[in-house]
């Protein structure tokens, strides 16, 4: 049917044949989608007695809002920690191929790392190449929200894999230390840090105030000290249950957030999981979940080695094994990382926790959108939201990608590449 | 005029929706040739008779692209976009699943600046469409017992039943229940060539429910003067069925 637009002559894109996730279920009906944004068809149809231009017939796919990765660090070869000439040429190359896992929009994550490897990546993009600061998705990949810190204000205990030599604590006061090691929050999105360093409140209250969401982890902080942080702000915790102290009945340690009584009226505290089925254990996920369900954010935390075909890699100072989702430090049963793709992550959660579709979607979306305050556009499928989509089958397998009402999923980037990265 | 009674309330939806879809088939609507239907609200009465016009057209049997319809009436007050608005009732139970086009769908503006020239100006569109082909298929809009037989489209206060059986659709709350309404008026129907209605009665053993038998009464009159056939289905509070037929003059 031609159209009829009083209002804007822009096209209207009509997706058929669809169950759509709007307010927490599943529901027949269509999307209707203009200028990037979810359209409201009644008011099209009695303000401007409009009509669609083109029609998506979506053979009874599920439409859910894009997933959104809040922590990434990197992935097809590419590591975002790594100081190279060409930070936001990685950063873009993941964006894309990210699209086949219906990842939408995400925070590149940094690990613990010298100051001029932040300075680099984080002050460069500001210099060098401008268009991989925080900015929405399109053709050329999913959207960049915002680099996710972790570390290296963290605890020494519970460091994982970061590197010990470049541990920090807050001596100068705190904001000063943050300057001199960051360089620029201008497009940090997410800082992890452990609450037990001392002076850490004040760089809480500080982040909090500039909107950057405060993340515990990496830390062998107690249950009171993790409250105090939440109520000087902090509202994540970052991979629950690794690199931290393990629940105790008697001293919970930041686990016992997701329970506790002592979270200000009105904040929910959110908690990424990485739900890849190794990092941590099912039944402790079905714990969590139905501890505090509305609060389960999916990461996928991958490293450097996902999207790369099973056998040997050398990925910068590491040789990796890669047997099926488990990736090994060469030789060893040592985990080196995750690297399963989000959809492998909200699949698997849905299957370990049995909870329902509406659920493992959200918490791949509207979750991490509420943890970034940014649900009024992303992570929903409401009148307004960016048009931001991810067609899925039933069971949850990515068909294509749209973001802005776009369909991305386009073919892959060429793989050389890959080889062109590992050469480094 | 004949008086149908039917067994339940879905048999009563689905010959009224059988009578339309013929007219409108018999008709056979064309650009230079429109269909017009006078279409009712209400969750109780015609919502089953849309969902099987929409069934009709999802077979391929039936289309509304050449069909103009009128509403009966819409609350005063109340935001088009508000959940309980009959312009929303329209869109979501009955607009949204066909492929009739928005232009030739018409429903009374209930936060106009002037209401009653917003009324006059609805009934000058119905005469300009030629009148209606089919009238409402479902009650009588608000016409409450004791309208004038000659009443036009017109603001109407809300009989405080309507107003307490109307809450249930506002959480209950009798403050957020509009007051007013825009109607067509009875004597507007006087203008509908053809006129098919169906309305649910709940009789008691006990006791008739006096605004039942009002409507009833109402409806029979007009029946008999404009000579149209109604539809009822019946349900009784004892098991059994209602069954039967009458022929009038």
């Amino acid at each position: 049917m031609p159209s009829n637009k009083s209002v804007s002559d822009a096209p209207i894109t009509q997706f058929i044949n669809c169950r759509i996730l709007r307010d927490n279920e599943l529901q027949r009906e269509d999307l209707w989608v203009r200028e990037g944004r979810i359209l409201d068809p009644e008011k099209l149809f009695f303000d401007e007695q409009g009509y669609a231009d083109k029609r998506v017939d979506c053979e009874g796919s599920i439409i859910a809002p894009g997933f959104i990765d809040v922590q990434i660090n990197g992935g097809y070869g590419i590591d975002f920690s790594q100081a190279s000439e060409n930070v936001s040429d990685g950063v873009s190359f993941v964006a894309k191929k990210i699209l086949e896992h219906g990842v939408t929009s995400f925070c590149p994550t940094l690990v613990t790392s010298p100051p001029e490897v932040y300075h680099k990546v984080t002050v460069s993009f500001l210099s060098v190449l401008p268009q991989v600061k925080v900015h929405d998705g399109g053709p050329h990949g999913a959207g960049v929200l915002g680099f996710h810190l972790e570390g290296p204000f963290i605890s020494a205990e519970k460091k994982g894999a970061h590197p010990e030599k470049y541990l920090r604590t807050f001596k100068s006061g705190g904001l000063e230390d943050l300057m001199e090691v960051y360089g620029s929050l201008d497009d940090v999105a997410i800082v992890t840090l452990a609450p037990e360093l001392p002076g850490s409140q004040s760089v809480v209250r500080e982040l909090s105030r500039r909107g950057i969401t405060v993340s515990l982890g990496h830390s062998a902080a107690d249950l009171s000290q993790a409250e105090e942080a939440v109520q000087h702000g902090a509202t994540f915790i970052t991979h629950l249950f690794n690199a931290m102290l393990p629940f105790h009945h008697r001293d919970p340690g930041i686990v016992g957030l997701l329970t506790s009584d002592r979270i200000p009226a009105g904040r929910t505290v959110y908690y990424g999981m990485i739900a890849d089925g190794i990092h941590t254990n099912p039944a402790a996920l079905r714990i969590a979940h139905r501890a505090h369900p509305s609060g389960l954010v999916l990461v996928t935390d991958a490293i450097t080695a996902m999207g790369l075909p099973p056998g040997r890699h050398t990925l910068g100072q590491q040789v990796i094994e890669i047997q099926g989702l488990h990736a090994y430090v060469a030789g060893t049963k040592t985990l080196s990382g995750s690297i399963a793709t989000m959809d492998m992550c909200v699949r698997h959660f849905k299957q370990a926790s049995g909870c329902s579709v509406q659920e493992a979607l959200e918490a791949a979306s509207l979750h991490p959108a509420q943890l970034l305050g940014i649900s009024h556009k992303k992570g929903k499928l409401d009148y307004g939201s960016d048009a931001d989509l991810v067609l899925l089958d039933e069971g949850l397998n990515v068909k294509a990608t749209y973001i802005s009402g776009e369909e991305e999923t386009g073919p892959p980037v060429p793989s050389y590449m890959i080889d062109m990265v590992l050469m480094d | 005029m004949k008086l149908i009674i039917l067994n339940d309330y879905d048999q009563a939806s689905e010959w009224a929706a059988k009578y339309i879809r013929n007219k409108i088939l018999q008709f056979s609507p064309g650009p230079n040739k429109y269909f017009t239907l006078g279409l009712p609200t209400g969750k109780s009465t015609p919502l089953g008779c849309y969902k099987k016009l929409i069934e009709y057209y999802k077979n391929g049997a039936l289309s509304f692209q050449y069909v103009k319809t009128f509403n009966m009436d819409e609350y005063v007050g109340l935001p088009r976009d508000h959940p309980e608005s009959y312009h929303s009732f329209m869109w979501n139970n009955f607009f949204k699943h066909i492929d009739i086009k928005a232009e030739n769908t018409h429903i009374l503006d209930g936060n106009a600046a002037d209401l009653q020239a917003e009324c006059d100006a609805f009934e000058k569109k119905i005469t300009a469409a030629g009148g209606f082909s089919i009238g409402p298929d479902g009650h009588i809009a608000f016409n409450e017992p004791g309208s004038s037989l000659v009443s036009r489209t017109r603001v109407k206060t809300l009989a405080k039943d309507t107003i307490m059986a109307n809450a249930r659709f506002f959480d209950g709350d009798l403050s957020k229940v509009p007051t007013m309404a825009l109607t067509l008026g009875v004597g507007t129907v006087e203008d509908w060539k053809i006129v098919a209605l169906g309305l649910q009665l709940i009789f008691s053993l006990s006791s008739f429910s006096l605004t039942e038998i009002d409507y009833f009464s109402l409806l029979s009159s007009l029946a008999v003067i404009w000579k149209f056939d109604l539809w009822w289905s019946c349900n009784l509070q004892i098991p059994g069925t209602c069954r039967g037929g009458a022929e009038g003059a």
